[in-house]
C-alpha cells in the first residue's frame, strides 16, 4: 500500500515537473541514460522498478526486461534512487556525460536478509525440512517477568526442569541441560549449563524473535543438540531514517514485585544503527496458595547494547550484553542429610516459613553473563553470502550455602567460565536447486574454579578446545518437494587438573587405569591431569513434501553426538541442594543419538493443525541414578552415580487451533513423551507427564484490539518412574524409615486467564494493556518437574498488569 | 575488514595457546568436621570415657571410624565436653569455638536409646538462656547398654521441645553403643 502511494506521488511529481523540465532543459540536456535494473545475486531483471532522480524530476519505470530511459538529462552528476516493491530502495550516483549506460543492481533478496538470524535459509519458510515452533513477540512481552523457560513452556513438546519458581530450565521432548543448545543472537551460550539447577542467563526481554526446532537439523550451531534447539533473537534492523522503541512495566501480586524494561533503537538511511535495552526486576517472597515460599525473592539487572552498519550486500555489528540475577532457593530446601530429607518429605508445608520479605539470604544464587560478540558478512555476486563472527563469553556464578563461622558470607561455589569462539560460514545457491551452506567454527574455553571457597571444587579447572565443520545441502526438487542433507565433525580436546579424594580414587579403581595422569599426591588428596580427545559426527536428513496446498509432511532424522560435560565427568562430593553424593566416571564416552521427526502441517482457512510425533534412540546415554547409602559424620546420605545406558524417548505433539468467527476462536495442545532405559529395564527419571491445554479467545478488532483468553492446563500424574525410594536407620526413634523421592506427585489442573486492550496515544506511540490471573482459582498443587517438590507446592494465585508504551 | 579476520584469528591462537601451567591449589574444606570427640570424666575421679567419630575423607566414601573407650559405671554422674576437629587441615582446626561462639545458631541433642538406662542434662547455654550442649552431664542408671546418638542441629528453632520439632539441618549424627556396668 505504501509503496503505491509512493509511486503515485511520485508520479504527480513528475507531471507537475515535466513541464518545468522542458522549460529549464539547455541545449546541453539532451542526454540520456538507460540500463537495465537487476537483481544482484542472478542477475535477473526486475520490473516495475522505478529510477527517478533525486529532485524527482527525471523518471521512469522498467518495462518486462527491466529496462529504463531517462532522456534530457544534462552533463552533470545526478543521484538516482532505484525502488521496486519487494526491495529496499537505493541510491546511485551517475555522472552523464554523454549518451550513458549502465545496469543498476537491486538486492531482491531483502526479505531474507531482515531475517536476522544467519542460519535462516535464504528462501522462505516452504522450503524448510524442519519444524521451527515460533513465539510471537506479543506472547515475549506478556512474560516480561518471567524467565525464557517460562515463555517455552506455552509450546506443546516443550516444558521445564524448575528449582523453585525462577529456575526454569526449558526441556525439549524429554530433555534438558547438555542436550538442549540455547543461541542467543547467534551465539551458543556457554553458561554451565550442564547443572539441572543452572536456569539460562538470558533477559526475556531482550530478545524478539524466539523459536523452537524439536530436533537437531541446525548442524550449522553444534552436532550435540540431542534435545533440541532454541534460537533467541533481536530483530533487523531497516535502512531507513527512525527511532522507536517501547517500554514494559509489569507488576504481580504473588512475589509483590515489579519488571521495567525499556528498549531504544535508531536507524539512519545511510546504514548506521544503534540499539539499546535495559531491565530492573525485583521480586520478593513468592507464595503458594497457603504459605509465604521463604527466601524465593529475586533479582535481575540487564543491558545490552548493538551498534552497526547495514548494506545490501554486507553488515557489520557489535553487539554487547551483561546479565545480572541474584535468586534465592527456597530455605526448606537446605538438607544436610537423609534424615533432614524424611522430615522434609513428611511434613505436609515447608519446615521454615518466615514472613514475606524482600531480602535474598543464603542459600542463593548469583549469576552474571557478559556477551561481546562481532559479526558480519558480505553477499559476493555469483558466489554467496560469508559471514564470519566472533564472540566471547564470560560467564560468572556464585551458589550460597548455610556456612559457619568465618565462612558465613562466602559463596560455597565460585565458578569463572570464558569461552571465546570464532566461526565463518558461508551460504552459496550453487544453482536455481542446490543451495549450500557450510562453515568453519573454533572455540576455546576456560574454567576457573575460585579455590578461596574453602569448599572442594564442583567443577575442576579445565581447558577446552574445539573445532567444527559442516557441510548442508538444500536440494529443491519442485515447489512441492525438497531434501537436505548436513553432516558435522567435530573435535574437542579437554585438559583438566583435578584434585580426588584418595579413598575415592582408589575405590573406583583410578588408582590402577590411571595412573599416569596423577600430578602429585597430597596427605588426602591426588592432583590429577586428565586429558581428552575425541572426534564427534552428526548428520541430518530431511526432506518437505507439500500436497493438495494445504498439507504439508516434513521428515528429519539426526545423529548427534554428545561428550561428557564437566560435571557428568568429574563430579565427586556432597551436592548440597539435593542432600546427595554425586559422582562421575572419567571413563564415559560420547553419547549417540538418532532422532526420527515427523510433522504433518495441515492450514486450511479457520483450522490449523499439526501432529509432530518422534523417537529418540540414544546410545551410552548418561543419566544418574542412586547406588548405595554411605554414611558420613553427619549422618546417611544416599550416592547417585552417573552411568550410561541405552534409552528410547517417544512422544508426540499436538497443535490444533480453530478460528470459530471473527471473534471467537479455539486452541488445542497436547504432549505426551515417554522414556524407557533398555538396559535396565525401567523408565527414565524426570520425564514430563502428559499434559495439554486448551484455550477460548474472545477478540474484537473494532474494539481497541480487545482481547479476552480463557487457558486449562491440565497436567496428569506421571505413572511411570524409576524407584529410586531407599531406607534409613533414624537412630532417635531407631526405626528404619523409607525416604519416598520417587513418587511423583497427584495431577492438577490451573486456569489462567488473560485480557489485553490497545489505545492510540500522543501521536504515533500504542499504548496496550494487558492483566493476567495465573492460577485463578488458587490451586495448592506440587510439580513433577520441580526439584523442590519435597519441599513445598508450586505457585499460588497470581494477579499481574503490564503496562506496553511502543513509540 | 580482512585485518580484522586476523586479528582475530591470531587473538584466537594466542589465547588458545597460552596455556598457564600453574597447578591449582588444593582445596581443604573449612567447614568439614571429621571428627567428634565426647570426653565423660566421671565424678569419683577414675579415668575418663572417650567416644568418638572419625572420618576423615569427609563426604568421601570411607565411612566414619566410631569408638568408644570403655564402658559406665551405674550410678555415676558424668561431666560431658565435646570437642569438634577439622582435621583435613594441618594444623587440626578447632570447630568447637566456632560453634560456641555462634552458640544461638546451634543446639547439641542427645538421645538415650531403648535399654540404655541413663539421663543427660545442658550444662552450657546460648546468649538467649536456651540449651547448646557443648558441655553436658550424664548419669548413669542401672546395668544396661544401648545407644546414645549425639546430634549437632544448625540453625535449628530455638527454643525448641527436641529433635522433633527442632528443624535446622544435621552438621553431625552419630551413634555410640554403651555399656554401663
Amino acid at each position: 500500500m505504501i509503496n503505491k502511494i509512493i509511486y503515485l506521488f511520485i508520479f504527480f511529481n513528475y507531471i507537475v515537473y515535466s513541464q518545468k523540465t522542458i522549460v529549464t532543459t539547455s541545449q546541453s540536456c539532451n542526454y540520456e541514460f538507460s540500463g537495465k535494473v537487476i537483481d544482484f545475486h542472478d542477475g535477473s531483471p526486475l520490473a516495475g522498478a522505478i529510477v527517478v532522480s533525486s529532485n524527482s524530476n527525471f523518471f521512469d519505470q522498467t518495462n518486462i526486461e527491466g529496462e529504463f530511459n531517462i532522456s534530457n538529462l544534462c552533463q552533470k552528476t545526478y543521484v538516482f534512487e532505484v525502488s521496486h516493491p519487494s526491495c529496499n530502495s537505493i541510491k546511485y550516483s551517475i555522472k552523464i556525460s554523454g549518451d550513458t549506460k549502465k545496469n543498476l543492481r537491486l538486492e531482491h533478496h531483502i526479505e531474507e536478509l531482515n531475517e536476522v538470524s544467519i542460519y535462516a535459509k535464504y528462501d522462505n519458510e516452504k522450503y524448510k525440512t524442519f519444524l521451527e515452533n515460533k513465539i510471537s513477540i506479543e506472547t515475549i512481552d506478556s512474560y516480561t517477568s518471567g524467565s525464557l523457560g517460562d515463555v517455552l513452556n506455552s509450546l506443546s513438546g516443550v516444558s521445564s526442569f524448575n528449582t523453585g519458581n525462577a529456575i526454569v530450565k526449558p526441556i525439549i521432548n524429554g530433555l534438558h541441560s547438555s542436550r538442549v543448545i540455547i543461541i542467543n543472537n547467534g551465539v551458543r551460550m556457554e553458561d554451565q549449563e550442564w547443572g539441572a539447577e543452572h536456569a539460562p542467563n538470558i533477559d526475556i526481554n531482550s530478545i524478539e524473535n524466539l523459536k523452537v526446532i524439536k530436533g537437531a537439523g541446525l548442524l550449522e550451531f553444534s552436532g550435540n543438540a540431542l534435545g533440541g534447539i532454541i534460537l533467541a533473537e533481536s530483530s533487523k534492523i531497516d535502512i531507513k531514517d527512525s527511532i522507536y522503541g517501547k517500554t514494559i512495566f509489569s507488576a504481580s501480586s504473588n512475589g509483590k514485585g515489579s519488571t521495567l524494561t525499556s528498549k531504544i533503537t535508531k536507524s539512519y538511511s545511510n546504514g548506521w544503527y544503534a540499539s539499546a535495552h535495559g531491565t530492573y526486576k525485583r521480586f520478593g517472597d513468592f507464595n503458594t496458595a497457603n504459605y509465604v515460599l521463604s527466601n524465593t525473592g529475586i533479582g535481575e539487572k540487564n543491558v545490552s547494547f548493538r551498534i552497526g552498519y547495514n548494506q545490501l550486500s554486507y553488515n557489520m555489528e557489535l553487539y554487547f550484553s551483561h546479565y545480572k540475577n541474584e535468586t534465592g532457593i527456597l530455605r526448606a530446601s537446605h538438607s544436610h542429610s537423609a534424615q533432614d530429607q524424611i522430615r522434609a518429605i513428611n511434613s505436609s508445608q515447608p519446615l521454615i516459613i518466615n514472613n514475606f520479605t524482600y531480602n535474598i539470604n543464603a542459600p542463593k544464587q548469583e549469576n552474571t553473563h557478559s556477551l561481546i560478540r562481532l559479526k558480519g558478512y558480505k553477499w559476493f555476486k555469483n558466489f554467496g553470502k560469508l559471514s564470519f563472527q566472533y564472540d566471547y563469553q564470560k560467564n560468572r556464578r556464585f551458589e550460597y550455602d548455610i556456612r559457619r563461622g568465618s565462612d558465613k558470607d562466602k559463596p560455597s561455589t565460585d565458578l569463572t567460565l570464558e569461552t571465546h569462539a570464532l566461526k565463518f560460514d558461508l551460504f552459496s545457491n550453487l544453482n536455481d536447486e542446490i543451495k549450500l551452506k557450510t562453515g568453519i567454527f573454533s572455540r576455546f574455553q576456560k574454567n576457573f574454579p575460585d579455590p578461596k571457597t574453602g569448599v572442594r571444587r564442583i567443577i575442576p579447572d579445565y581447558e577446552k578446545f574445539d573445532l567444527g565443520i559442516y557441510a548442508i545441502v538444500d536440494y529443491i526438487l519442485n515447489d512441492n518437494f525438497q531434501l537436505e542433507l548436513g553432516g558435522r565433525y567435530d573435535y574437542s580436546y579437554i585438559d583438566a587438573m583435578k584434585y580426588y579424594r584418595i579413598s575415592l580414587w582408589n575405590l573406583r579403581n583410578y588408582d590402577k587405569i590411571y595412573t599416569n595422569i596423577i600430578v602429585k599426591e597430597l596427605d588426602n588428596q591426588i592432583l590429577t591431569n586428565p586429558k581428552f580427545n575425541t572426534n564427534n559426527f552428526s548428520a541430518t536428513i530431511g526432506a518437505a513434501y507439500n500436497f493438495k496446498a494445504n498439507n504439508k509432511i516434513l521428515f528429519n532424522y539426526s545423529l548427534v553426538s554428545r561428550f561428557p560435560n564437566p560435571s557428568e565427568l568429574f563430579s565427586e562430593g556432597l551436592h548440597h541442594s539435593a542432600a546427595r553424593i554425586e559422582l562421575g566416571d572419567l571413563k564415559f564416552n560420547s553419547e549417540v543419538g538418532h532422532k526420527l521427526t515427523l510433522n504433518f502441517i495441515h492450514k486450511k482457512n479457520n483450522l490449523n493443525f499439526s501432529l509432530n510425533p518422534f523417537i529418540n534412540f540414544i546410545n551410552d546415554f548418561i543419566l544418574i541414578e542412586p547406588t548405595i547409602i554411605q554414611q558420613t559424620v553427619r549422618g546417611n546420605f544416599q550416592v547417585w552415580e552417573y552411568k550410561q545406558t541405552d534409552v528410547q524417548l517417544a512422544g508426540i505433539d499436538i497443535d490444533l487451533s480453530k478460528i470459530l468467527n471473527e471473534n471467537f476462536s479455539l486452541q488445542h495442545q497436547f504432549s505426551l513423551v515417554k522414556g524407557y532405559d533398555y538396559k535396565q529395564n525401567e523408565p527414565l527419571i524426570n520425564i514430563s507427564p502428559v499434559n495439554t491445554r486448551n484455550q477460548i479467545s474472545y477478540k474484537n478488532l473494532k474494539l481497541n484490539n480487545f482481547k479476552l483468553v480463557l487457558q486449562n492446563e491440565f497436567v496428569f500424574r506421571q505413572n511411570e518412574y524409576p524407584n529410586n525410594d531407599f531406607e534409613v536407620y533414624i537412630p532417635q526413634t531407631e526405626t528404619i524409615e523409607l525416604v519416598k523421592l520417587s513418587r511423583p506427585p497427584s495431577a492438577y489442573q490451573l486456569f489462567n486467564f488473560y485480557s489485553s486492550i490497545d489505545f492510540d496515544v500522543f501521536k504515533k506511540s500504542k499504548l496496550n494493556l494487558t492483566f493476567r490471573i495465573n492460577n485463578l482459582f488458587n490451586v495448592l498443587y506440587r510439580n513433577y518437574l520441580n526439584r523442590l517438590r519435597y519441599y513445598s507446592h508450586d505457585l499460588g494465585r497470581n494477579f499481574s498488569l503490564n503496562i506496553k508504551l511502543n513509540y | 575488514m580482512k585485518k580484522y579476520f586476523l586479528y582475530a584469528i591470531v587473538a584466537l591462537i594466542i589465547v588458545s595457546c597460552s596455556k598457564d601451567n600453574d597447578t591449582p591449589e588444593a582445596v581443604n574444606e573449612e567447614e568439614v568436621i571429621t571428627t567428634m570427640t565426647v570426653t565423660l570424666s566421671p565424678s569419683d575421679g577414675s579415668s575418663s570415657i572417650i567416644l568418638q567419630t572419625k572420618d576423615l575423607d569427609g563426604d568421601g566414601p570411607n565411612s566414619p571410624e566410631v569408638t568408644v573407650s570403655g564402658s559406665l559405671k551405674t550410678g555415676v554422674v558424668y561431666s560431658g565436653s565435646i570437642s569438634l576437629l577439622n582435621e583435613t587441615e594441618t594444623p587440626a582446626e578447632n570447630i568447637t569455638e566456632e560453634v560456641e561462639e555462634e552458640s544461638d545458631e546451634h543446639q547439641f541433642f542427645f538421645t538415650v536409646g531403648s535399654g540404655l538406662d541413663a539421663s543427660t542434662e545442658y550444662l552450657n547455654f546460648d546468649t538467649g538462656g536456651n540449651p547448646l550442649g557443648t558441655q553436658f552431664s550424664l548419669t548413669a542408671g542401672l546395668v544396661s547398654s544401648g545407644a546414645l546418638t549425639v546430634t549437632l542441629r544448625h540453625e535449628p528453632k530455638k527454643p525448641n521441645s527436641g529433635l522433633q520439632d527442632a528443624g535446622g539441618e544435621t552438621d553431625i549424627e552419630s551413634s555410640f553403643n554403651i555399656v554401663i556396668e
